[in-house]
């Protein structure tokens, strides 16, 4: 089998671009040294390869199957979530007072993105559950933390995050699921959730699902949204598992990719009582959701960056052992082909893969760095900019990654040609699995407006303005190499070029017109963000050169490239979307329906 | 009892092995490196004995460079109780590791010695064999299974022709081969375990003995590749050619 993640690349992330060894000295993770670090990704590279890629076209091939009484899974994705929960994943990044080993939230990222490469739709279920468990650290009741915590920590319960319904998804104001009060804390929920992940199956005892529900009499719209821990099964006081709490599974959903997670229609206290408690406060259920999902965004980012990653291997691989063509001053026949890696279109499909995954791989790592500075830094006015930090970057965390990650897989099916779009390769599979990381935990539209509508507007721009401070003040930093000194006045050009956008787009009285290309925005600030990325990666790499020539040379030489290669071909697209935007163009906007 | 498990740090299994362009040796820069799988065998079960009550103390064993520390480490984590690292940046050799292992034994005192039946690198299938010559004790190699009985272990073993189980006096050397167990995936919370374990580090000169190769390698190549078969028109002509070209029958 084909890797699909870089050993070598996460080493350099963690340890040389991140400095993961300055983070482990901090008080919090003193038990933690570097070769622990090494032996948990070890760990997970092993788990990932042998249990989880091993079936990952077999379970594309046979997806989940719902005859009427259960869904029926093929038992290899028990097998594998069994040992990734016997190994201890669940709780790895959890605190030690929660029963969690306290790692650092990178390296669970990056443990994580070994599993979502080897095979994303087994990797969904804990991802999910890691999700609720955060949650109800977070928010849950003391009663509510000690019934489910330890089992969802230990793997026999799983989680899953309830909020679409058929007439309502990214419209959650619209939501119509009930939650009356039953008294003594309890609520009856009622009401049909669509496309929920995990929803029904076998793979454990218990399903808790987080669902999103409106209490009567409540405020209308997002205002009045309440949020429940519902479980499959109920749980007595003595956390024994009991008889069914009603949630009726009404049927499977049928996707293009991400296989084998089971996605669900669920119905709710259709067929009798559904027990459900409130976590967090009464009508602040979004909210509470919401601010929650940092880890969870940054682990989507991260989905969709190992399934670039995992097929820019592929193509890679196949590139360096693929015979065809000869060199374009090479006229006699009978000369042998050349590997078709020898080919510059072909460099290029591979290097704008390299620049996209190595790039969205670097901003996921940084993120949740800086989740876990937020947990150690002592100084309360730096763990103020870390949080409007990781405001303003975990749209961009989970967007940009979405979008470009799944073109480097369409890029990584070119490599291949026919074989790329044949089912006996990966790299389709890849592509589909990744289709969908646009789609869900919010759209790809949502997010642009989530940028532009909140989060640059925010605190009057306090997040927009941190994050310039801080390229900024890296661009000093890598300015002082003298081979990165064009690279660093790009990024500046661009910066400066971002703060006239934003203000002009903000400073538009029509909100309409102001948000109207919110999601070329996003990608526009994304590509200026991975720009930064790889100033900070070369700056990295130079460094290593300068002290350490000998060792490893073609590493870092090939970091210094895809630099290059991204600055050149890249960043001028940002360039391009600044000057669209700044016109405040509505050609979208004022296109009318009976137009089209 | 007291067990002494012997490990070696290889190319991961799983990593796609290149010839280097020189015929010198294998790609090893940038190559990840993981516990030999027939040596991880053999520390599942070590681990698995102890867990039955039948083992007192296990000693996870290695000799090589001092990166061969984390496999040591690996070995605590599934359950070894200390580790010893002979260090050296010599190329371990099966007759040069077996004298070491030897030393080790007269210090150590082990009741049983487990090894992997041969490292994945080099497919020697040796250092135990030759460990048990130097010893002087019984030895059971290729074991599918162990079972400690009053004194003795009766091992069974995979031979050509099937299985045949042999009652070695204690102490003794057993090799452990592929089907004696499947090796537990290491977990997390005895990864942090592991670090308070004990792990020494001595050098070949303080056992006495001298690891400088014995053997040179000339060259390595690629195995040739496989030629197209061709389909025989009747079992009589399949046959013919079996007993007269391939002559195998």
């Amino acid at each position: 089998m084909t890797a699909t993640f870089n050993r070598r690349d996460l080493d350099f992330l963690l340890y040389e671009f991140l400095d993961l060894e300055g983070l482990l000295a901090q008080p919090r993770y003193a038990k933690h040294d570097r070769a622990v670090v090494d032996a948990v990704l070890d760990t997970a590279e092993k788990i990932a390869v042998e249990q989880f890629q091993a079936c990952a076209a077999e379970l594309d091939a046979n997806e989940p199957v719902f005859d009427g009484r259960g869904v029926s899974i093929i038992p290899q994705v028990k097998t594998a979530l069994d040992a990734y929960s016997q190994a201890g994943f669940p709780a790895a990044s959890f605190d030690y007072e929660a029963g969690g080993l306290q790692l650092p939230c990178v390296v669970a990222q990056a443990a994580g993105a070994m599993f979502y490469g080897a095979n994303i739709s087994i990797a969904a279920y804990p991802l999910l559950t890691t999700g609720v468990a955060n949650l109800l650290c977070a928010y849950g009741s003391p009663e509510q933390k000690a019934l489910f915590l330890p089992p969802l920590l230990d793997g026999r319960f799983f989680g899953t995050m309830c909020l679409s319904e058929p007439q309502a998804g990214s419209s959650l104001a619209d939501i119509r699921t009930k939650a009356t009060p039953a008294g003594a804390g309890h609520y009856l929920i009622s009401g049909t959730k669509m496309w929920i992940s995990g929803g029904e199956h076998e793979l454990c005892e218990n399903i808790v699902h987080m669902v999103l529900a409106k209490i009567p009499g409540g405020p209308a719209g997002v205002k009045g949204i309440s949020l429940f821990i519902v479980p499959k099964l109920r749980v007595g006081p003595d956390g024994a598992i009991g008889g069914p709490n009603n949630i009726a599974l009404a049927g499977l959903n049928h996707k293009m990719g991400y296989r084998g997670t089971v996605n669900t229609l669920l119905n709710f206290g259709e067929s009798g009582e559904c027990h459900g408690t409130l976590v967090g406060e009464r009508h602040k259920g979004l909210q509470t959701m919401f601010h929650m999902m940092n880890e969870a965004r940054i682990a989507v980012g991260m989905g969709a960056a190992s399934a670039g990653c995992a097929g820019y291997l592929y193509a890679l691989e196949y590139a360096k052992g693929r015979p065809q063509g000869r060199r374009m001053r090479d006229k006699d026949p009978a000369s042998p082909p050349v590997p078709i890696i020898e080919h510059a279109d072909i460099k290029r499909l591979l290097l704008t893969q390299k620049s996209y995954v190595e790039g969205a791989l670097a901003l996921l790592l940084y993120c949740a760095r800086l989740v876990d500075e937020q947990k150690t830094a002592g100084d309360p006015a730096r763990r103020r900019e870390i949080a409007l930090l990781l405001d303003i970057l975990t749209p961009i965390a989970k967007s940009w990654p979405s979008e470009f990650c799944l073109e480097a897989n369409k890029h990584a099916i070119q490599v291949l040609g026919g074989y790329g779009y044949a089912r006996d390769y990966p790299v389709e599979r890849l592509y589909r699995d990744n289709r969908l990381n646009p789609i869900h935990e919010g759209t790809h539209g949502i997010h642009g407006l989530d940028l532009l509508g909140r989060k640059v507007r925010i605190a009057e721009g306090a997040c927009f303005t941190a994050l310039c401070r801080l390229i900024r003040a890296d661009i000093d930093a890598a300015a002082s190499i003298e081979s990165l000194h064009e690279y660093a006045s790009d990024l500046a050009a661009a910066v400066g070029e971002l703060e006239v956008t934003t203000r002009v787009l903000i400073g538009c009285g029509d909100l309409e017109r102001s948000l109207a290309n919110a999601t070329i925005y996003l990608d526009m600030v994304g590509h200026i963000v991975i720009a930064w990325m790889w100033l900070k990666q070369a700056h990295c790499a130079s460094r290593h050169l300068a002290s350490s020539p000998d060792q490893e040379p073609e590493f870092y030489r090939g970091k210094l490239k895809a630099c290059r290669y991204f600055f050149v071909y890249e960043l001028p697209r940002a360039r391009a979307q600044m000057s669209l935007l700044q016109k405040l163009d509505d050609t979208c906007l004022t296109m009318a329906a009976g137009q089209f | 009892m007291k067990i002494l498990v012997a490990i070696k740090r290889v190319i991961d299994a799983n990593v796609r092995v290149r010839v280097r362009s020189d015929g010198a040796g294998v790609e090893m820069a940038n190559v990840k490196m993981a516990m030999n799988p027939f040596c991880e065998i053999a520390v599942e079960e070590a681990v698995r004995l102890q867990e039955a009550g039948k083992a007192r103390e296990i000693v996870a064993v290695s000799v090589g460079a001092g990166n061969c520390q984390d496999i040591l480490r690996t070995a605590l984590a599934i359950g070894a109780d200390r580790a010893i690292l002979v260090e050296t940046d010599l190329e371990t050799q099966p007759l040069g590791v077996a004298k070491t292992l030897r030393a080790l034994a007269e210090r150590e005192k082990p009741d049983l010695f487990m090894l992997g039946k041969q490292a994945v690198d080099d497919d020697n299938n040796q250092t135990g064999q030759m460990l048990a010559a130097l010893l002087g004790w019984p030895q059971g190699t290729f074991a599918s299974k162990v079972e400690p009985v009053d004194g003795r272990v009766n091992v069974m073993r995979e031979i050509d022709g099937g299985l045949e189980t042999v009652s070695l006096k204690l102490p003794a050397v057993i090799t452990t081969d592929l089907r004696l167990n499947e090796p537990r995936y290491v977990k997390l919370p005895n990864i942090m375990k592991a670090k308070k374990k004990r792990l020494d580090i001595v050098k070949p000169v303080d056992l006495g003995v001298d690891l400088a190769p014995r053997l040179k390698i000339v060259k390595v190549a690629e195995p040739s590749k496989r030629k197209a078969g061709i389909k025989v028109e009747s079992a009589q002509a399949l046959v013919d050619k079996l007993r007269n070209e391939a002559k195998v029958i």
